[in-house]
């Protein structure tokens, strides 16, 4: 039998679309052998989802269309397929998997029916026996009572049960090959962790072969068994999960595993890809990654890359490869900054001070709105954060982070504790005694796309906030600090005069945190700054609010998932579980020495790069209600060492180092 | 040297006010505004006002260019633009001096108001038949008995007053047809001629091309517009203009009504009602509906709750029933104040009026919905929270964040609403609750032709008038509202 499953020679899905042709997926060619997974990797708009469904021959028409190649199946060439074979092909032979759980199930239609469609279809079972292969498939995908689930419906289903599902129905075709398209990127890292596992467990009972498409390199090293990375509707590098991860050779993945912020690298600054990705429609006469490479040289704009098949396997397609230039050095070398360190000496003051802060959201129901019960969204928060420190408030999506920021802000207004900022109590002012005090903090958000207003200039986006703390003095002085801004955030004077859609997300962000400065803000909170954007983005805007720390002293509140991140920014973190900080202290300390089981579970779950030392430990089940929290530890039901005190009452905290705190009953 | 064209622009301006001033003041004749006039006027001034404020701002101006660069949209475009500027013509009212009386010094007025428009189609508005005629007829419609000179009394098919009337010979009806269309169109083909080479010799000097370049631009279809669309769709509207009004000097291109006038004189006319009507009514809503809904989504609370219910009774109550009760109720205040109007034409403008009025309240709940979940969906975004934390004030936030975010919506929602108000008079008119019955409007002309409907042999003419002018505009609306939409709708987009 042949051991090739999947073949793709020289695959090209063009768009035509008003600014040219963008050639999504230009000359793609790789296999995956049976039962294996093959990870494709590449940043946003590389063409890798683009790849996924070229092979499904599900590229929206007529706008794109497959120009050339051959997707070989077994033999059998996809792309001269008749339509109504191909729809055996679909959901029979390759399954698939989205991204986005939440929009991938219809929510009119019981799960259970969902997935009996693609079981009648596929399998041709009828009535009792699909109902019952139904049952076996949600067991199979480790949905606890099958039966009772069957008959609900998409909503009452939580984000990893959703994708859970959605397996099932990828499954129900028992397919050869999966393909799975960011899986988990829309889940938490706990979550995610658990949706691999399964992945790989079903995989190896089912022998498929998988084709996973990410753009996190942590998932690439857990699952894959061989890389191909993607840049630019090309794949420029292709190796065993082994040889990639430790002798990567294409500039472009070397400098991806430089740019990954990291607990080794405190201190020191991110190696940065210089730009963004060129945009598709571009005529490439050379090397499509020359313009950000370290290594290029005349050669590369002028001459197309070889693809350089290596006897280990790994292929490469550079010029660097090319037998006369082998070895050559670096060619662009960054700007060497001296990483001032802080002489500075921290005030013992703390800037921020939260003692007890709540936030409840009441629940209004039935005619009269009564209010029925309460979002206990934050439940009681203590916080110190001194000047030029960061503070990482870690948890899960939904744990009260976000609400944690808003509540300091004032944006959302505190139902209890206080929020005493340089020893005045926020919470006791009212809007307008707060309006002089807004400048001295301010926030960053996620989404690059929806934190400016498309209607407003850039300049105009910056100078609102001066203008409303009035800051910045006259019409000219005003203009002259707006030049100043953008520089200092690594944009340039003429950028002023454009609108928001002319920029990346990169620089959206940029120009965020340059709105941000533009009142002179002591202290920032920055909720989830960099998890929109690609990994050698995320590294310029982290090296940033560095610098900026270094130079003006501010202090940032760091609201954030990503561990990397935390360990490569923060001093001192603060992990949240449902509306409580269960575990705090310095970096070091709670990263090195994780003691509550929650932390512990939580930095075990994130996918690394490294061979991890910490023990595998998973978490089963997913963060409760903070409409109901379970009585007791808000973790019991979840806590692999929970013990029958931790039913009954909240732990204390227990002051382990005269930094570091936990509340856990394991240390009382 | 964008100062130096402002500056052009200006003087360009006010020099053409000066010379309307002028010519207004000099002509012996009694300017009258009436109500709709007030409004139009208003309404155009709002227009070209905003289009000075957005000149420089290219965001706002982007997605008007991808709608001209739609062909069929342009197309539309210069269709309702010829319909509005008959509107705007026939909006423009003022009463004739009479022939001064003998021994007193007093200028008297003619108690009817004639517009820009009928004074421009005088010779199609005053021949008047007795009766009904067909298209291109020189008898009358039926059979009348008439005087012979030897004193006989015959049935005959009269012939018109007017139509045909300078022929000899009624042999010679069909030559004189193809001869007049000939020389319509010839001279049509020269005007446009004349005009696209003006609008070619602008195009040139501002690209600084030579003409035969820009010629060959323009026929290669290589203008970033699509200009040889817009000059093509231009020569129609001018073919059809020479030749109706040549023809309609001489015949009565769409026969003439129950008393004997012009059906092309009367669709003519009805043009202004239905734009009154589709635009008024909108113009009326807008405000209830953008500042009630924003405030509605901005604000939520208890001003939500108030705005939400009022929004709620007033669509639960029937449109029609609503607007027959106040439309009757207006009728009877029109009946019981004679003194407040001057002349009959004041007072069908008055119904009109409040018809728009009434029309525009029953209508304001379905925009006012939409931008309540729309403000609901912007208070919650990043930039208006980011607009929070720098304590921008509510005003503000309001003004600058909300409101342009917004825009796109209510502009949808106006093109769209355009051609169902248009629609809307000729129901209401043909139920008996829209204009003034004396008031030209297609809904009269549906309403009347539901008896000549009945007649044998069948008096289809007018029906087909009010049918293919209606017909013409309402598509052009929503072709025009269609680019709209997609040119704004920001998911469209990319």
């Amino acid at each position: 039998m042949n051991d090739v499953l999947l073949q793709v020679n020289d695959l090209k899905t063009w768009f035509e679309g008003s600014s040219g042709t963008a050639r999504a997926v230009d000359g793609v060619s790789f296999e995956i052998r049976r039962g294996e997974t093959f990870a494709l990797l590449g940043e946003s708009g590389c063409g890798k989802s683009m790849t996924a469904l070229s092979l499904m021959r599900l590229v929206p028409e007529p706008a794109g269309r497959i120009v050339a190649g051959s997707v070989l199946l077994d033999g059998v060439d996809l792309l001269t397929l008749p339509e109504h074979q191909m729809r055996n092909i679909r959901g029979g032979r390759v399954g698939m998997i989205f991204q986005e759980p939440m929009t991938s199930l219809n929510p009119v239609m019981r799960v259970g029916r969902q997935i009996q469609e693609s079981v009648e279809c596929h399998l041709g079972l009828r009535n009792r026996a699909a109902k019952a292969r139904v049952l076996e498939l949600l067991d199979a995908v480790g949905i606890p009572d099958p039966q009772q689930r069957y008959d609900e419906y998409p909503h009452q289903l939580s984000g990893g049960m959703k994708q859970r599902v959605m397996i099932a129905i990828a499954l129900a075709g028992e397919p050869e090959l999966l393909i799975a398209d960011e899986p988990t990127t829309a889940l938490d890292v706990t979550i995610q962790a658990q949706v691999l596992e399964l992945m790989a467990e079903l995989q190896k009972q089912t022998g498929m072969a998988m084709l996973l498409i990410t753009h996190d390199l942590g998932v690439v090293a857990e699952v894959a068994d061989r890389v191909a990375v993607m840049y630019a509707g090309q794949i420029v590098e292709q190796a065993s999960r082994e040889q990639f991860f430790s002798d990567p050779q294409h500039p472009y993945s070397k400098k991806l595993f430089a740019s990954m912020p990291d607990i080794e690298k405190r201190g020191e600054k991110l190696a940065v890809i210089r730009g963004s990705v060129p945009p598709l429609t571009t005529e490439f006469s050379g090397c499509r990654f020359e313009a950000r490479c370290d290594y290029s040289w005349e050669l590369c704009q002028n001459s197309v890359p070889q693809w350089h098949q290596q006897a280990s396997g790994h292929g490469i397609r550079c010029h660097l490869m090319d037998e006369v230039h082998h070895g050559r050095g670096i060619t662009h070398h960054e700007e060497p900054e001296a990483d001032t360190p802080q002489t500075t000496e921290i005030p013992d003051q703390p800037i921020l001070k939260v003692d007890g802060l709540k936030v409840h959201f009441p629940i209004h129901k039935g005619l009269f709105k009564r209010v029925v019960g309460h979002v206990h969204a934050v439940d009681g928060i203590d916080i110190d954060l001194k000047p030029g420190q960061t503070l990482a408030l870690v948890g899960e999506s939904g744990c009260g982070k976000t609400t944690v920021g808003k509540g300091i802000l004032q944006l959302i207004r505190p139902t209890a504790g206080d929020v005493n900022f340089e020893n005045i109590d926020l919470t006791q002012l009212s809007n307008k005694q707060l309006r002089p005090m807004r400048g001295d903090i301010q926030i960053i958000f996620q989404d690059p796309f929806s934190s400016l207003n498309p209607r407003m200039r850039v300049a105009d986006i910056i100078e609102e906030g001066m203008i409303a703390q009035g800051k910045g003095g006259s019409a000219s002085q005003c203009q002259q600090r707006i030049d100043e801004l953008l520089q200092q955030v690594g944009l340039s004077p003429e950028h002023k005069q454009r609108y928001p859609h002319e920029f990346s997300g990169g620089q959206r962000q940029r120009v965020c945190i340059a709105r941000a400065l533009a009142v002179e803000p002591k202290l920032i909170i920055c909720d989830e700054p960099t998890s929109a954007l690609d990994v050698s983005v995320q590294a310029q805007i982290l090296n940033l609010l560095k610098k900026l720390q270094q130079e003006l002293g501010l202090a940032y509140l760091f609201i954030t998932h990503d561990i990397s991140v935390v360990e490569y920014l923060a001093h001192q973190v603060a992990v949240m579980y449902l509306g409580r900080i269960v575990e705090q202290g310095e970096v070091e300390e709670v990263l090195n020495q994780p003691r509550h089981p929650y932390t512990q579970a939580l930095l075990s779950a994130v996918p690394s790069i490294r061979e991890s030392k910490r023990e595998k430990q998973r978490l089963s089940g997913e963060l409760p209600s903070p409409i109901n929290p379970p009585q007791g530890c808000h973790f019991n039901p979840r806590c692999p060492k929970v013990m029958a005190n931790c039913k009954e009452n909240y732990p204390d905290s227990t002051l382990l180092t005269e930094s570091h705190f936990v509340r856990c009953f394991l240390y009382d | 040297m964008a100062l130096l064209a402002n500056n052009r622009a200006f003087i360009l301006f006010s020099g053409l006010l000066l010379v309307a001033v002028i010519v207004a003041i000099s002509v012996p004749v009694k300017w009258v505004v009436l109500w709709t006039d007030a409004l139009i006027f208003a309404l155009i001034t709002v227009i070209l006002g905003s289009g000075w404020l957005v000149r420089n701002k290219p965001y706002l101006l982007a997605p008007w260019r991808r709608v001209l660069k739609r062909r069929l949209a342009s197309a539309a475009l210069v269709v309702l633009l010829s319909y509005v500027l008959i509107g705007l013509l026939d909006s423009v009212h003022f009463r004739e001096a009479l022939p001064p009386q003998v021994g007193s010094s007093e200028v008297h007025y003619s108690p009817h108001t004639l517009s820009v428009l009928d004074k421009l189609l005088t010779p199609i508005r005053i021949q008047e038949e007795k009766s009904y005629s067909a298209p291109f007829a020189i008898h009358l419609f039926s059979k009348e008995s008439t005087q012979r000179e030897d004193g006989t009394t015959v049935r005959e098919y009269p012939r018109l007053q007017y139509g045909g009337a300078h022929l000899e010979d009624i042999q010679q009806r069909q030559t004189d047809i193809t001869h007049t269309l000939l020389m319509a169109s010839s001279y049509s083909l020269l005007a446009w001629l004349l005009l696209s080479a003006l609008i070619i010799w602008i195009m040139a000097q501002r690209y600084s091309l030579s003409y035969r370049q820009q010629v060959e631009r323009l026929v290669r279809g290589e203008m970033e517009l699509p200009w040889r669309t817009l000059l093509l769709t231009l020569l129609a509207v001018m073919l059809f203009a020479f030749v109706a009004m040549m023809l309609g000097v001489k015949y009565h291109v769409f026969g003439t009504d129950k008393v004997g006038q012009d059906v092309l004189y009367q669709t003519l006319k009805s043009i202004r009602t239905g734009l009154v009507i589709g635009t008024l009514t909108t113009l009326i809503m807008l405000p209830f509906a953008v500042v009630l809904g924003v405030a509605a989504g901005y604000f939520r609370g208890w001003i939500d709750d108030t705005i939400q219910y009022i929004y709620t009774t007033l669509n639960s109550i029937p449109g029609v029933l609503l607007i027959a009760a106040a439309v009757l109720i207006m009728q009877a205040y029109i009946a019981g104040n004679p003194e407040l109007f001057e002349t009959m034409e004041e007072r069908a403008d008055a119904r009109l009026f409040f018809l728009c009025l009434i029309l525009g309240i029953t209508s304001w709940t379905g925009l006012c919905r939409l931008l309540r979940g729309e403000a609901l969906k912007l208070r919650e975004l990043d930039y208006v929270q980011a607009a929070h934390a720098f304590g921008v004030p509510q005003h503000k936030i309001l003004s600058s964040h909300i409101f342009p975010n917004v825009l796109h919506i209510v502009l949808i929602t106006l093109v769209l609403d355009f051609s169902g108000l248009v629609l809307a008079e000729a129901v209401l008119s043909y139920v008996g609750i829209g204009v003034d019955p004396t008031m030209h409007s297609w809904g009269n002309m549906i309403n009347g032709a539901r008896l000549e409907m009945a007649r044998e042999p069948m008096v289809w003419w007018s029906l087909m008038a009010a049918f293919i002018f209606m017909f013409i505009l309402v598509l052009a609306a929503n072709l025009f509202a269609d680019a709209v939409r997609d040119a704004f709708d920001p998911r469209a987009q990319h």
